[in-house]
């Protein structure tokens, strides 16, 4: 299948597109929020609040014996809220870390989930098979009005932020600073966890409670890559999480056996490993050109300098000067005076060498050069 | 000069700060003076940031009350700026030097209001007060850390307080950037305004501070510092073992 016939498949097939609308709009508030959590430090809070929410799943089938997707999600938003609330309650009463406190409730919490399953499987109830589609999810059961609701939550997400953004922006940036001006600091941070935690729950039908978090910190971790500017990185990582949705539903879609969150999953890491390696002031490529080029200006620099200690001591600047005399010196190589001639600041005439005017005066400022950019 | 110094600032009573039922401040009683530029001093661990954090609301004293002109500090934040160690914030945050700057009138402007030319044109000239105006639209994480402290400082000036508290500004900067600070806080000063400063350099309390306030988990003294900075509190804050020369 070529992309313009899935293109077009896209538009006419029912189901695929409202999976693909769905995956999209989760990828993009999960982008959104998860920025938020990034920055917040929290990366792994979203982890522990997705593990939080399977017991949550299961109490629910136990207490109404139906698999509506509504009434499970609810235990689950309601177990993943307890979760996030216990670990900062851990936090801040008792004296272990908040990794110590998300590995304890994530470990926990799961583990009576995972319990809670299989007790779940053994009972003689038809209705049983398929709750563990929550543990990796399953995109292909979601339906237009999950993904409406999907749409209404994703709204009043970003109409909060807009509202509270300068509050957002103080809080991720100095916590302590937004207590002084006289913001309450624990309204915006439950504003902002209750947000992380509608987001995964949004999530957890489509990619399930094991990659949920993956969802939440790839998009977000890639966009941080590009920008210096908080607003173009939280929009630039829903766009991300967006593009996930889409391009992994299609992979998923175009070949047989693909489960669609894994694929999601998968295609935000592509992102993530892209933005590291390429982005242009961060990534690894740049950092590393940068690096040799560096290298080679100071070479080149040393050289010249070295040549120019040399040309100050005669009276004629284009004094020519035997080749040799640099050999012991460090920075030099035959290279570096191919570059130098090359650039007109020396003249090579057989074994021997001799400054030009451009390169005199080059030299000449090269001190005053580097004491201008440390400063 | 000395009919301003009868007015006070800040009162504190009482005030008690406990982690995990070991008290950091016990029982602190403090008046600051207006128009005094006040260093705190002591030992590590001597409480000196905890007390400007308390005083603050930052962190929640066990017991004890902070008053700032007659009443109590929560009505009257607007008259009082924090400058937090540098250290306390990540500097790779996405932003640049004028956004963080224009964040010292985030309290004025209140809630949900976003800051307009009025609130721009402050943080430009706070940013010129502090010689970083050419950096406005720098990135944060590319500013040396004396660069970072005059931010931080800028950001302060910008909410046009009474009152000012700053957590060792002087820490990890050159000596320009230190005299460009001090010159700053005594120019604050000379508006009648009152800086309370924690400090580490003793050597440079007499010819930067005119009060001074001694500190080890209890206040050990507290007044102008021609009158006190001597040896007999250094001993008494620091220990016996602790000799410094005083300049007279």
């Amino acid at each position: 299948m070529t992309i313009l016939e899935y293109i077009e498949l896209l538009f006419n097939d029912y189901t695929l597109r409202t999976i693909t609308m769905g995956t999209a709009i989760l990828g993009a508030v999960c982008g959104m929020l998860g920025s938020f959590a990034v920055l917040r430090k929290q990366s792994l809070l979203g982890d522990a609040i997705s593990h939080a929410a399977l017991p949550g799943i299961a109490i629910a089938f136990l207490i109404t014996g139906a698999k509506e997707s509504n009434t499970l999600l609810l235990g689950a938003l309601i177990s993943g809220l307890i979760g996030a609330f216990w670990i900062k309650a851990i936090v801040t009463k008792t004296h272990l870390k908040s990794d110590t406190a998300l590995g304890l409730i994530l470990s926990l919490f799961f583990g009576v989930g995972m319990l809670l399953l299989t007790f779940i499987q053994k009972q003689a109830n038809a209705n049983q098979a398929g709750l563990d589609k929550y543990l990796f999810g399953q995109a292909a059961t979601l339906l237009e009005k999950d993904v409406w609701f999907m749409a209404s939550i994703t709204g009043a997400c970003l109409i909060v932020l807009l509202l509270f953004w300068k509050e957002f922006k103080l809080l991720l940036f100095d916590a302590d600073y937004t207590k002084t001006l006289g913001f309450n600091v624990k309204f915006l941070d439950g504003l902002i966890t209750s947000f992380i935690v509608a987001a995964i729950i949004l999530g957890l039908q489509t990619v399930g409670v094991v990659l949920m978090s993956a969802m939440l910190l790839a998009p977000a971790a890639a966009a941080r890559q590009w920008t210096n500017s908080l607003a173009i990185m939280v929009g630039l990582a829903a766009t991300f999480g967006a593009l996930s949705g889409v391009v992994g539903t299609g992979i998923s879609a175009s070949h047989p056996n693909l489960s669609t969150g894994p694929v999601i999953v998968l295609v935000a890491s592509v992102f993530v490993l892209v933005s590291f390696i390429f982005s242009p002031s961060r990534g690894l490529l740049f950092k590393e050109i940068r690096f040799r080029q560096n290298r080679n200006d100071l070479k080149l620099h040393k050289t010249l300098s070295f040549m120019y200690d040399i040309a100050k001591t005669h009276d004629d600047i284009d004094h020519p000067h035997s080749v040799r005399i640099l050999n012991n010196f460090h920075g030099y190589t035959k290279k570096s005076l191919h570059k130098l001639e090359e650039e007109n600041l020396i003249v090579v005439i057989g074994t021997n060498w001799s400054l030009t005017k451009k390169g005199f005066q080059k030299a000449e400022n090269l001190y005053n050069q580097h004491i201008e950019i440390n400063d | 000069m000395k009919a301003m110094k009868d007015e006070i600032a800040v009162a504190i009573d009482d005030l008690t700060v406990a982690y995990n039922y070991k008290p950091v401040l016990w029982d602190i009683d403090l008046t600051i003076p207006k128009g005094v530029l006040m260093a705190i001093v002591g030992p590590n661990g001597a409480g000196k940031s905890t007390l400007i954090k308390a005083i603050l609301g930052v962190i929640k004293p066990i017991a004890g009350s902070v008053s700032v002109f007659g009443k109590p500090y929560k009505k009257q934040r607007q008259l009082v700026a924090y400058v937090p160690q540098k250290g306390s914030v990540d500097w790779d945050f996405p932003t640049t030097a004028l956004d963080v700057v224009l964040m010292g009138t985030y309290g004025g402007l209140g809630w949900i209001k976003r800051p307009g030319k009025t609130e721009k044109k402050a943080a430009l000239e706070a940013l010129e007060k502090v010689g970083m105006l050419p950096y406005k639209s720098r990135q944060i994480s590319q500013l040396s850390g004396g660069q970072q402290q005059r931010i931080f400082l800028a950001r302060a000036l910008v909410q046009n307080a009474e009152i000012y508290f700053m957590d060792e500004p002087f820490q990890g900067v050159d000596a320009t950037t230190e005299k460009a600070i001090i010159n700053i806080l005594k120019l604050l000063r000379k508006d009648g305004k009152t800086v309370v400063v924690v400090h580490h350099d003793l050597q440079t309390v007499p010819e930067y501070f005119d009060w001074v306030t001694f500190l080890n988990v209890k206040k050990i003294a507290t007044g102008p510092v021609k009158d006190i900075f001597n040896n007999e509190n250094l001993i008494k804050t620091y220990g016996i073992n602790y000799q410094v020369s005083v300049q007279e």
